[in-house]
This record gives C-alpha cells, sequence and structure tokens, in this order.
C-alpha cells in the first residue's frame, strides 16, 4: 500500500498533467481501494476550474462520434479535454466491453486529451459510481473541459446531473415521436438538445417536436433550454453548438452555477453520509446472533425480509448496555 | 465502502496495429473476456503502435492483446514493445494472435510478446493464460 508521500506524489502528478498519475489515481479511486478517500481528499482542493459537460442518450445516437468532432473543436480552440465515458457492466459475468474509444481513435496521441473508459459495475443511473470523482481526477490535472459520456441511456437514467454543470442530450431523428418527447426524466435534464445525424431524413421534424415540447414547460425560469442539429458524420452544426455550450457557460457564471453547485454539493453529502451511516450500522447489526436467526427465519418462510428489518431496528440497534 | 479494494478487474485493451481490416478475431476474443469478467476496452481498426501505447497507459490496463493479420507483425509489434518500455508500462502482458507464422513466434517471444495464438485457439485456453498471467497489483 503506498504511503502518504507516495500520494503526496501521485496528487503532484496529477496537478502537473502527468498521464500516468492520473491513470493511477483513476483508477485507485475506481478499485475502491484504501486510499482512495484519501487522495479525494487531497485532490479535492484543487478542483473547481473545469467546465464538465454531460451528454447522455440513447444507445447509437451518436455520443462518442459527436464528442470527437467536439474536442477537435474544443482543441483548435486551444482547449485542453479529458472525456470519461462510461459503458454498461454485464450483469451476468461482471466484466464489460468498452467500445468508445473506437470513436475517438484521433485523439488518442493528442497530448492535450485524456480519454478514460470506465464500466459502470452494476451502479444504477447511467454512469459507474467513481464517474464524479475520475471528473474531478481530470478537473484537477488541469483540463479547462471535462466531458463525461454515460452509458446509452435509457428514459431514467439522469444521475449525470449530479456530476456536469452543463447537459447535453444527443438524439437522432426517427427514435421516437412528440410523445416520447413529451415524457419525463432524459427528457427534462437537458440544457442542451442535440438533434444528431441531421444529414439523415427527418431531422427537422425531430428537432421540432422537441422544440414544442419545451415550449409547454413555461414556468422554468432562467436559461431556456435550446434545440440544435448536428452532423457528427460531416461536421455540420459542430462549431454552432459549442457557441451554445459557451453560452450554457457564461449563464451559469451569472450566479446561477452557486445555486446548482449547493444543491449538488448537499446531496453529495447526504450520500455519503447515508452510505456510511448505512454501513456501520448493518456491518453492526450483522454481528448479532439475531441477524442470522432471522435470516434462517426468511429462508424458510416463517418470517419476512420487512418485518425482519423491522425487529432489526427496534430491538437490535437500542444501545445495548451489556454485552 | 465496505468492499473496499475488493473491486478490482483486469483490464485489457484489445488492438488492432496495421492496416488490416478484419477484426472478427479480436471481437471473439473481447467478447471472450468480457464473458470471464474482466473489462476490455476495444480500440478499433488501423491503431499506430503510439495510439495502442496511449491507449494503454491512459486506461492503466494490465494487458495488452495485439490482434494483426497483414504480416506487418515484425515491424510493428518491436515498436510497440519499445513504446510501453519507455513509457513505464514494462509489466504489462502482452498477447498476439491472428496470422502469424511459427517461424516468427520465437523473436517475438524474445522482445516480450508472453504468448502468439493462432486461428482455433479455444477461446477458453486464452481466458485461462490472462488470469494466470495478468500481472498481479499489490
Amino acid at each position: 500500500m503506498p504511503c502518504l508521500t507516495d500520494l503526496q506524489q501521485l496528487v503532484k502528478g496529477v496537478q502537473k498533467g502527468d498521464k500516468r498519475s492520473i491513470a493511477r489515481t483513476i483508477s485507485i479511486i475506481e478499485n475502491n481501494e484504501p486510499e482512495a478517500q484519501r487522495i479525494i481528499s487531497l485532490l479535492y482542493p484543487k478542483t473547481g476550474k473545469a467546465h464538465i459537460l454531460g451528454i447522455t442518450g440513447p444507445p447509437g445516437a451518436g455520443k462518442s462520434t459527436l464528442i470527437e468532432k467536439l474536442v477537435k473543436e474544443m482543441r483548435n480552440r486551444g482547449k485542453t479535454v479529458g472525456v470519461v465515458a462510461v459503458d454498461p457492466t454485464s450483469p451476468f459475468s461482471g466484466g464489460a466491453f468498452l467500445g468508445d474509444r473506437v470513436r475517438m481513435q484521433d485523439l488518442s496521441t493528442d497530448p492535450g486529451v485524456y480519454i478514460r473508459s470506465m464500466a459502470t459495475r452494476n451502479h444504477p443511473g447511467g454512469l459507474a459510481r467513481a464517474t464524479k470523482d475520475a471528473a474531478r481526477v481530470l478537473d484537477a490535472s488541469g483540463k479547462n473541459i471535462v466531458i463525461v459520456e454515460t452509458v446509452g441511456a435509457g428514459q431514467s437514467e439522469v444521475e449525470v446531473v449530479k456530476v456536469a454543470h452543463t447537459i447535453i442530450v444527443v438524439l437522432a431523428p426517427g427514435l421516437g415521436d412528440d410523445i416520447q418527447a413529451i415524457k419525463a426524466g432524459q427528457m427534462e435534464i437537458g440544457d442542451i438538445f442535440v438533434v444528431n445525424k441531421a444529414d439523415r431524413e427527418n431531422a427537422n421534424k425531430a428537432k421540432s417536436d422537441i422544440e414544442t415540447m419545451l415550449e409547454m414547460a413555461q414556468e422554468k425560469k432562467g436559461w431556456k433550454p435550446l434545440v440544435a442539429k448536428t452532423s457528427a458524420l460531416t461536421g455540420e452544426g459542430i462549431a454552432e453548438l459549442l457557441e451554445r455550450i459557451e453560452e450554457h457557460r457564461k449563464y451559469l457564471k451569472t450566479g446561477a452555477i452557486d445555486e446548482r453547485r449547493k444543491e449538488r454539493i448537499e446531496n453529495e453529502l447526504v450520500e455519503a453520509l447515508t452510505q456510511k451511516i448505512t454501513e456501520s450500522i448493518v456491518n453492526e447489526l450483522k454481528q448479532k446472533d439475531e441477524w442470522s436467526k432471522l435470516t434462517q427465519k426468511i429462508l424458510s418462510r416463517e418470517t419476512d425480509p420487512y418485518s425482519a428489518a423491522d425487529k432489526l431496528l427496534t430491538k437490535q440497534l437500542k444501545p445495548t448496555k451489556k454485552r | 465502502m465496505s468492499k473496499k479494494g475488493k473491486e478490482r478487474k483486469i483490464r485489457v485493451v484489445i488492438a488492432k496495429p496495421g492496416l488490416d481490416s478484419h477484426d472478427r478475431g479480436a471481437k471473439i476474443v473481447a467478447r471472450a473476456l468480457r464473458d470471464a469478467g474482466m473489462e476490455v476496452i476495444y480500440t478499433g481498426l488501423r491503431q499506430t503502435p503510439g495510439q495502442i501505447v496511449e491507449t494503454a497507459l491512459q486506461e492503466d490496463v494490465d494487458v495488452i492483446g495485439l490482434s494483426i493479420l497483414s504480416g506487418a507483425h515484425s515491424k510493428l509489434f518491436p515498436e510497440i514493445m519499445g513504446l510501453l518500455k519507455k513509457k513505464g508500462l514494462g509489466n504489462v502482458l502482452v498477447f498476439a494472435g491472428g496470422i502469424i507464422p511459427q517461424e516468427d513466434v520465437p523473436a517475438l517471444k524474445k522482445i516480450g510478446i508472453k504468448e502468439v495464438f493462432g486461428p482455433g485457439t479455444p477461446t477458453s485456453t486464452l481466458v485461462e493464460f490472462v488470469r494466470e498471467k495478468a500481472p498481479k497489483r499489490k
């Protein structure tokens, strides 16, 4: 196990943008190694500078291809970029096939770009547990922009809102009609909607379906989500999309981001607390005789998990005076 | 964080160096390793040695599998092995597959390619090989 000076060395490497240090640090966090929490606390003060973009949307909409084009344009404008691309873990084998790099081949040798593929490891919501912290590592490494690509997300996989400042929902023509556009979940989180594959038929129809849906949401004050049309294939609309992203970044700078940040940090604190509390309580309960007795009873159908949980909570959780 | 450190997975890059565009074999290997519980990063076709090594570096992998059918292995593999050493990735396990003549194999092993698998290798052999030979970390 690396000692504290090793960790500080690693953190220094990250700050210098050294790719090997970044890679090792993300692995430590991803694998939840004992020093993960320590390294996050060392890095945390160095974060908060990057603009974090979340890119989500259904499988096959062209997210990875669009990211390649976006990053190239960002590089032309002198920005450095980090990408965390998430793909699903198999619930059966625990393995994963991470294929997002296939669409981003040209970026792999660019010294101003760092790409990391990440498997969900069965974390719900379209991201991996470690995605947020991986984005932080890239932020601390001095990247101007960090892009988080979710798995090909379903309608309710919206965890990316907890990670990114600007959410881009990528869609493609022919994926659904105006009824799909009005549904809750993914269609509510976009700051910018992109109709990709604009070189295909019906792109305008898809765009107007989304615009109509957005206009219905009048009560929303502040940022009005907008719809952009791109073709990652031809490069059409990429520069314009970047302008829209820049607009949103400027909008956030007017103070809107502070609201978002505060809310997000509170949520994160609650999450961290919940996890730690649950763990410590469950670990303690597992030590009790009652635990195995109740497990047996559930197994033999004498009781059910809910009643057993009640019993454990009311009887066992009280501070025991004599042991 | 109850399962500290137990979340490690073997990470593998499956790469296609050179100019041939047949990746059925590479995909079968990727799939087999995935089904064995590993995280497999696929690079896509026509990768330069520089791209492959950069990918391995950024993805912090334990293993690299090279698939080649073009006959350029004797040119490309030494470049890859050289770059790996240069970037401090000398302990990454490298294996190869595809169409590689038997008489070339000793030279490839000499430069650090651990094994060369020809057509018809059962995927279970591969999985076993990777599980056994992947460098153990800490």
